[in-house]
């Protein structure tokens, strides 16, 4: 762990140095044009110092966004319509509901897909046809078509968050179940096993390491799923709010605050599934 | 001849059909395996002794001809659990440790927990790992894991063994060891076993017949009884009965491949 560290924060340093720099490059030509209808001449410290603190920057620069980060989450009550907090609640709740639905979806079509052929043959293409389908074209109309039918707020954008974490756990589940041999598979053909302890005790415990570098992804994409899915709710609440919303006015360091939230809950998930994996495959003595 | 036959093929054949053409894997094998017996399979690589077992596993079936297990079809057989079959590799689960592995085939048949317990100590003590009941298979060496697979085709007292290769993969030095405790087995628990190897020093020194076979298509070209007694010390293997059952069996293997 603390190996890691070292590299990681130099990683991190070198972006935030890139950062600093594209955020003077690209914000230069608003402060050339301010000055310029001032008849001011700039020097280069006047526009370092402008260009880092516009109020509506090309690229808002790295203190900008972590003080409407603290200003959004620690300064504000978590139940204001302004604290990321209670935005990023809104998209995590849907998240994680939308991810529970998507695997438990993905596990069980794993399951049919290696128990049946006529499964096996039919829906894979189907599964595969439903991910080229763009998700920000299918999104309103689910949205759309659930609110006609009167289902409302969590549940549409939970269905889209499973629509694009279900795929990357039936791919890796559909090969976790199918990775035993066959030499391990005639073993317990010689006990005269049935199907069913055959997958307890050799398919499912076979597939946990692709359970766990598939449900990685799937979170991930759930996180997406939620944040386009709060796209077409008109951004009433939600991070993909906050960046609609920001999006209107040309609040880009609301912008970059949302995203940067984001960012950081998608590493956190994934961090909490890597936790569990190590914690599982532990116990199983497989790591 | 009063012995008791616990596996009998008469003109046994299996072609597989394959896109070059039917493979003959086995053809026309007659032979008798009498309960208590050691029976070597020996031959080239694709002379179908592999194929035998799994057919008598009822991991493959048969063409032409009839085999019998213990009076029974291969499947009747297997479904009343007759056998336990050792594999090349140990294949033990990972996830599970040496004395959960050998419960796995308890647990499918439905044996109580208690007698369990019991059989799991007894096959441990037989093969000689009374210590590594709570060790997972990483880490154990690859005799020891072996050892440990035998130890779950004991645990079930089937009457018949099949091993195919199972010290194939071993070295020379563990090997010997692995053959001394396997005869010991053998000795204790009266089991009939059916080796397939292709080494023959191990099918001289382990068997009381040896079966050897040639390929293309897999026949059985020589059964030899041996005349060595059943106590068998490691340093049989340099007397003059020793050697001459191993020339014949060699005899047997070139005549299989001049055939060729």
């Amino acid at each position: 762990m603390r190996k890691a560290l070292i590299p990681v924060l130099t990683v991190v340093a070198a972006l935030v140095v890139i950062w600093y720099v594209a955020a003077v490059a690209l914000n230069s030509a608003w402060a050339y044009n301010k000055a310029g209808r001032a008849n001011i001449e700039l020097t280069f410290s006047d526009l370092v110092k402008d260009t880092l603190s516009q109020e509506k920057p090309r690229l808002p620069a790295p203190h900008q966004v972590g003080i409407e980060i603290w200003k959004t989450t620690v300064e504000k009550k978590i139940t204001s319509k302004r604290s990321l907090v209670y935005h990023g609640w809104i998209t995590l709740s849907s998240t994680l509901l939308g991810f529970a639905i998507g695997t438990s979806m993905g596990i069980l079509l794993a399951v049919g897909i290696v128990h049946n052929r006529a499964m096996d043959m039919s829906v894979m293409p189907w599964a595969i046809a439903s991910q080229t389908i763009p998700i920000l074209a299918i999104a309103p109309m689910i949205i759309v078509v659930l609110n006609s039918i009167g289902i409302q707020g969590l549940l549409p954008k939970a269905i889209i968050s499973a629509y694009l974490s279900f795929f990357p756990v039936v791919v890796g589940m559909v090969k976790g179940l199918r990775s035993p041999d066959r030499m391990e598979l005639d073993l317990l053909k010689t006990y005269n096993a049935t199907r069913s302890e055959t997958f307890w005790k050799l398919r499912l415990p076979s597939s946990m390491p692709y359970l766990f570098a598939s449900l990685k992804i799937g979170i991930a994409a759930s996180l997406v799923g939620a944040i386009v899915g709060e796209l077409p709710t008109g951004a009433v609440q939600g991070l993909g709010a906050r960046l609609l919303a920001g999006s209107y006015y040309g609040q880009t360091i609301q912008i970059w605050s949302a995203l940067l939230s984001a960012a950081v809950l998608a590493a956190l998930l994934v961090a909490i599934i890597n936790l569990l994996q190590q914690v599982t495959l532990k116990r199983m003595g497989m790591a | 001849m009063t012995a008791q036959s616990v596996i009998s093929a008469s003109n046994l054949s299996l072609t597989f059909e394959t896109a070059d053409g039917p493979v003959h894997a086995l053809k026309d094998i007659n032979l008798e395996i009498n309960k208590g017996e050691f029976v070597s399979f020996i031959g080239p690589s694709g002379c179908g002794k592999t194929t035998f077992l799994r057919v008598a596993a009822d991991l493959e079936h048969p063409t032409a001809g009839q085999i019998t297990v213990n009076g029974m079809s291969p499947e009747e057989a297997r479904k009343r659990r007759a056998y336990g079959y050792v594999f090349q590799a140990a294949g033990l689960y990972p996830w599970r440790t040496i004395g959960k592995n050998i419960r796995l085939p308890l647990e499918i048949m439905g044996i109580s927990k208690s007698d369990q317990v019991e059989r799991v100590k007894r096959v441990l003590k037989l093969v000689d790992l009374q210590d590594f009941e709570k060790k997972f298979p990483w880490q154990l060496s690859g005799g020891m894991q072996q050892r440990a697979s035998i130890a779950r085709a004991l645990a079930f007292d089937a009457d018949i063994l099949l091993m195919d290769e199972p010290f194939g993969a071993l070295d020379e030095i563990v090997r010997d060891h692995l053959n001394e405790q396997l005869l010991d087995l053998w000795k204790e628990t009266q089991k009939t076993i059916c080796f397939v190897t292709h080494s023959i020093p191990e099918a001289v020194y382990l068997s009381t017949k040896i079966v050897v076979m040639s390929p293309r298509p897999g026949r059985v070209s020589d059964v030899i009884d041996s005349t060595l007694p059943r106590e068998r010390p490691l340093d049989i293997r340099e007397s003059p009965e020793f050697i001459a059952i191993a020339h014949r069996v060699r005899e047997g293997l070139r005549a299989g491949h001049s055939y060729d």
